[in-house]
């Protein structure tokens, strides 16, 4: 199973194993990592699960859809270019060894 | 031993509150006793990617079983309180299996049932009720086999159903009483919008149409008759009349009740100091204006009014203000709404109904306070941004699409 590490808002890094299909953010908030809320649950709704994908991850993991995009931009933290929000980043073994700076500010 | 404080509920605002407890480096005893079989999960999903398939059980999880043993919180499942017993110092809660609990506060996060529907034939088999994951799992048992889904009640959670179930290639039909759709929430554009939408996409939708009886063969339900006689042929039905929050224990406990929701204020308190309530369960003052009573069904109040509870718990007063905000996923529309517009005197409409893709903003005395956004999520997040920083966008420019909203906003 793919792990993945978060920097949390408060330095700490901690790495979690997925389960395959996973989103990122679904991996983050069962395991209590701090700082991804998720209100939403998933549903691209809440732009409150917001991270910065670490830069040599960012071509695997790809551009945010249109809606995402969308929703990035009413993101609380700033956006930048590896701004992602990680209930829509599902896990998978290619993505082995992710890094994701999580955003300090959600809402 | 450090202080104990029992969580009556185990659904989103009591998994918010034991969170939040420990966040807050709460070193006492944590205890959640739910009447569920399941630990705390997600409910929107059950009207959405649970029932079409796309999520399984374990996804719907809050948080997973090895997190509440590593936090210290014991999660009891599958065990109603069924009274509360009070000494001078603390209190006592029992459970249907006849467990007794002790504790020195007490949050109450009881959610709501589904409304029940009081007509003949409504215990045959296949006419369902959809707010847990036993419910979800009852319809989703019967789903492939279903060819005609008729759903009672145009509410989120209805009109949700009914998008699954015609994108899964079902006869669906939507019987609703009152005249127009979501109309305790939305405007009559927002209304008339989501019926011809779903009119577009093949279901059936019946406005001003009461429900006579359920009709069945070998105690299964097979149609549904409506008051002029008409049966609509019918697998499953879904009734989806909104719910009636769960006071019963409060009641119990003599606490201030508003019909059946309980009565807290901005720091979710019920009228005994010692106990605390967030959630469906309650009724509150406008968490924007401080005004009136209003309950709010939704994830978004269930967490932030949870982190209050958790504080006041704390002894830490901190006054409820949010931005409520809300969502419904129906086929390829995107339902968005932030603020409160009941009580509204003006909507301006933005963007193009036809198109799927618009806004309908609400004014007060010429204020921005509410927006519903349909696959339009700039709109919406400009709106839920400027309500939370207590600003407005003027009324008389808010239609041009040329301009985005947030180039709007003013204080
Ligand atoms: C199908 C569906 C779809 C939804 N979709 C959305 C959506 O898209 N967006 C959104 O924002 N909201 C949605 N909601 C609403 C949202 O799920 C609720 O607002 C939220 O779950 C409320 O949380 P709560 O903790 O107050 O109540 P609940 O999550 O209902 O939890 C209360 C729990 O307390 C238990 N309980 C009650 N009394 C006792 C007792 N005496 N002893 C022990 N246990 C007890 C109940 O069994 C229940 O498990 C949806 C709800 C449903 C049912
Ligand atoms: S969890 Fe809400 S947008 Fe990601």
């Amino acid at each position: 199973m793919p792990n993945v590490t978060y920097i949390q808002p408060d330095g700490k890094e901690v790495t979690i194993e997925a389960r395959d299909g996973d989103s990122v953010m679904e991996t983050a908030v069962r395991n209590g990592v701090k700082g991804i809320i998720a209100e939403c649950g998933g549903a691209c709704a809440c732009a409150t699960c917001h991270v910065f994908v670490d830069e040599a991850f960012m071509g695997k993991v790809g551009e945010p859809g249109p809606l995402e995009d969308d929703m990035l931009d009413g993101s609380a933290e700033e956006r930048n270019a590896c701004s992602r929000l990680s209930c829509q980043i599902k896990m998978n073994a290619d993505l082995d060894g992710l890094r994701v700076r999580i955003a300090s500010e959600q809402v | 031993m450090g202080e104990r404080i029992l969580i009556v509920g185990a659904g989103q605002a009591g998994m918010q509150i034991a969170v939040s407890l420990r966040d807050a480096e709460f070193d006492g005893t944590i205890t959640m006793i739910g009447e569920e079989a399941h630990g705390p999960y997600q409910r929107p999903p059950l009207s959405k990617a649970f029932l079409a398939g796309e999520s399984d059980e374990e996804s719907l999880e809050l948080r997973s079983p090895a997190f509440y043993v590593e936090n210290n919180i014991v999660v009891i499942t599958d065990e109603r309180v069924v009274d509360v017993r009070w000494d001078a110092a603390h209190g006592t809660a029992i459970t249907n299996t006849g467990r007794e609990v002790a504790f020195d506060k007490l949050a109450l996060t009881t959610g709501a049932d589904a409304r029940p529907m009081d007509v003949e034939g409504v215990d045959l088999d296949g006419v369902l009720y959809l707010r847990g994951l036993a419910d979800a799992k009852a319809l989703k048992s019967r789903w492939d086999a279903a060819a005609n889904v008729v759903v009672i009640g145009g509410g989120f959670i209805g009109l949700e159903v009914a998008a699954v179930a015609r994108k899964n290639g079902k006869t669906t039909t939507i019987v609703h009483r009152s005249e127009r759709l979501m109309s305790r929430v939305v405007s009559p554009t927002t209304s008339k919008f989501f019926k011809e939408a779903h009119e577009r996409r093949g279901t059936t939708v019946l406005l001003n149409t009461q429900v006579s009886r359920f009709v069945g063969g070998g105690g299964k339900v097979t149609g549904v008759e409506l008051a002029d006689g008409t049966v609509i042929p019918a697998d499953i039905v879904m009734i989806g009349i909104g719910v009636i929050p769960r006071g019963d224990l409060a009641a119990k406990l003599g606490l201030e009740l508003k019909n059946d929701s309980i009565v807290v204020d901005e720091f979710a308190r019920t009228s005994n100091a010692r106990i605390v309530a967030a959630g469906d369960a309650v009724v509150m003052p406008h968490p924007l204006t401080g005004e009136g009573q209003v309950a709010l069904e939704s994830v978004q109040n269930a967490v932030d009014q949870a982190k209050v509870a958790a504080s006041t718990l704390m002894g830490v007063d901190h006054e409820y203000k949010a931005v409520p905000w809300f969502w419904s996923d129906q086929d390829t529309m995107k339902l968005q709404m932030a603020g409160i517009s009941t009580g509204y005197d003006e909507t301006v409409l933005r963007g193009n109904p036809d198109e799927e893709k618009f806004s309908v903003i609400y004014y007060r005395d010429g204020r921005l306070i509410a927006i519903d956004s349909v696959n339009e999520v700039l709109d919406y997040m400009a709106v839920r941004k400027a309500l939370g920083a207590g600003q407005t966008i003027p009324s008389d420019t808010a239609s041009d699409t040329s301009v985005k909203l947030k180039d709007m906003v003013q204080d």
